[in-house]
């Protein structure tokens, strides 16, 4: 199972084994990590699972695929070049052991 | 009321062409859910040929209001194509040089976006978490003023006096003429004989007044220093320089409604659901880990907005059906919180629901509610602040409820708390 840190706007660290093709989203929701909302439940359409890929990280899982992911990045208060909606990241073994920082809140 | 009706075999037996559920009548009497879910089992994606808005599109299902809402290149809310709500009235001059209310919400990209970005950082959870201490202190004031066992209305003592006052101060508003933002934001959505304006004519020169209040604050805020108020943020923003003064009244109107007729009725609704479904109220007492999932419940339950309206903008087939440019098509998000597809046991108000995030409230897509954070922040402060003073609360009179396919809540609702 490929793990994933995610880590609170605040340092607290939660390291999650995600299942494969499980999203970066759907593992910290149901391992109740703080931080990442999920409403839509993975539909790209609210943008409540915002996170910052690290940057050791950000070849691999740092860029958004689809035109709609960026779109929704982009009316994002806290956008930075290495954000993403955690649930168009699907984790696989190549991303194993990813690190993601997440933002102060959700909205 | 006509207790005569009877909207469950109404639903069944009305022919499916002659379904048109924007009728006010099935708000003011909360008979809407019969019909919505035959349209949802029977055809979801539903044509209803003549209302008192013209003929529109009916889509029930929950995953086909997020197809629609997120599907915004095809199905606009820009103002010049059309409205984001049914009624082409609330937005669009209906008098003669009357007012047009353009604001982003009924704007495309890319000036939807340079707009909603301006307003969103005050609703951020950033900028919450300062607030929420004024807010906390608002209801504790509100809620110290009720007496147990005495009959009142919560929506106005409680309701309305709450989001009155939060809205007063995120648009730093005169506090002692704040009660006017309640009125503007009723005025807006209302139209004549619903028991809030007469005729247009009223509602135009109210509005009038509206615009005045706004203008001679946005000069003002402008000549002054930037403060952190939303008037200010607008007045000083590069982003918003070339803003028209329809426009500024526009996107006033959107955050006095979106701030206002909502969140009130989320409270409302909490109400509502305390007395209708006790048990689970106890159970959120009992253990107030609850109250965020509860809130979110409440919200979802409540659907303070019905519908969200969007234009075609070009012929598009959706599940079968043919939807021709310039059509209306209405996403109902009442119905779609009530999809069993996708919401277990959706007609009840349960506490501990899985997922309580995942509703239809606040839209999806680019013209999500922004303010949701500040919304679920004031809901729960409330329940957090009842909880500590009071044990109970039962509705002990008749309920009025507002006769619109908008704005689904109460006019009134007859309350007695207990210790």
């Amino acid at each position: 199972m490929p793990k994933i840190k995610y880590i609170t706007h605040d340092g607290k660290e939660y390291d999650v084994d995600a299942h494969e093709g499980a999203s970066v989203m759907e593992a910290a929701t149901s391992s109740n990590v703080p931080g990442i909302d999920g409403d839509c439940g993975g539909a790209l359409a609210c943008g409540t699972c915002h996170i910052y890929v690290d940057p050791a990280w950000f070849a691999k899982a740092g860029t958004p695929a689809q035109d709609a992911e960026q779109e929704m990045l982009s009316l994002l208060d806290n956008r930075q070049d290495n954000s993403r909606l955690s649930c168009q990241i699907s984790m696989s073994a190549e991303l194993d052991g990813l690190v993601v920082r997440l933002p102060r809140g959700q909205h | 009321m006509t207790p005569s009706v009877n909207d469950e075999e109404l639903a069944r037996t009305t022919p499916l062409d002659q379904f048109d559920v924007s009728r006010p009548e099935l708000y003011l009497r909360e008979g809407l859910h019969p019909y919505f879910k035959r349209l949802r089992d029977e055809d979801p994606v539903h044509y209803c040929k003549q209302s008192a808005y013209g003929p529109y599109w009916s889509v029930t299902r929950f995953e086909d209001c997020v197809a629609i809402d997120t599907n915004h290149k095809v199905f606009s809310s820009d103002a010049s194509v059309g409205s984001f709500v049914l009624d082409d009235a609330t937005l669009n001059p209906v008098v003669e040089n009357g007012l047009f209310l353009p604001n982003f919400l009924g704007m495309d990209p890319p000036r939807h976006d340079i707009h909603r970005k301006v307003v969103s950082p005050a609703v951020a959870p950033e900028n919450l978490e300062r607030i929420e201490p004024l807010i906390r202190q608002r209801s504790q004031k509100v809620l110290d003023s009720l007496s147990i066992g005495e009959t009142f209305n919560w929506v106005e003592r409680v309701s309305i006096e709450l989001t009155t006052m939060m809205l007063a101060t995120l648009l730093d508003f005169n506090f002692e003429e704040r009660r006017n933002l309640t009125r503007w934001s009723d005025v807006v959505t209302a139209s004549p004989g619903d028991g809030v304006i007469e005729s247009w004519e009223q509602r135009e020169k109210e509005l009038r007044q509206c615009e005045a209040t706004f203008q001679k604050m946005f000069a003002e805020r402008k000549a002054a220093p930037p403060k952190s108020d939303l008037i200010s943020m607008m007045a000083h923003s590069p982003e918003m320089a070339d803003i028209t003064p329809e426009e500024f009244l526009g996107t006033v109107v959107l955050l006095i409604v979106g701030g206002n007729d909502t969140t009130r009725n989320s409270m409302s609704g909490s109400a509502m659901a305390a007395h209708l479904y006790p048990a689970e109220f106890e159970k959120v007492r009992s253990n107030q880990a609850l109250i965020p999932s509860a809130v979110s419940e409440t919200i979802r339950w409540q659907t303070p907005i019905a519908h969200m309206r969007r234009t075609a903008l070009c012929d598009y087939e959706f599940r079968g059906k043919q939807i021709r440019k310039g059509d209306k098509v209405v996403m109902w998000y009442l119905s779609a919180n009530r999809d069993e597809r996708v919401i277990a046991n959706p007609m009840a108000f349960i506490a501990d629901r899985k997922n309580p995030r995942h509703h239809m409230s606040f839209g999806f897509g680019i013209h999500r509610c922004v303010g949701n954070r500040l919304a679920e922040m004031q809901v729960r402060v409330l329940w957090e602040e009842f909880f500590k003073r009071f044990s109970k609360i039962e509705v002990v009179g008749e309920v009025t409820r507002i006769p619109s396919c908008l704005i689904h809540g109460y006019t009134s609702i007859p309350v007695r708390l207990s210790k």
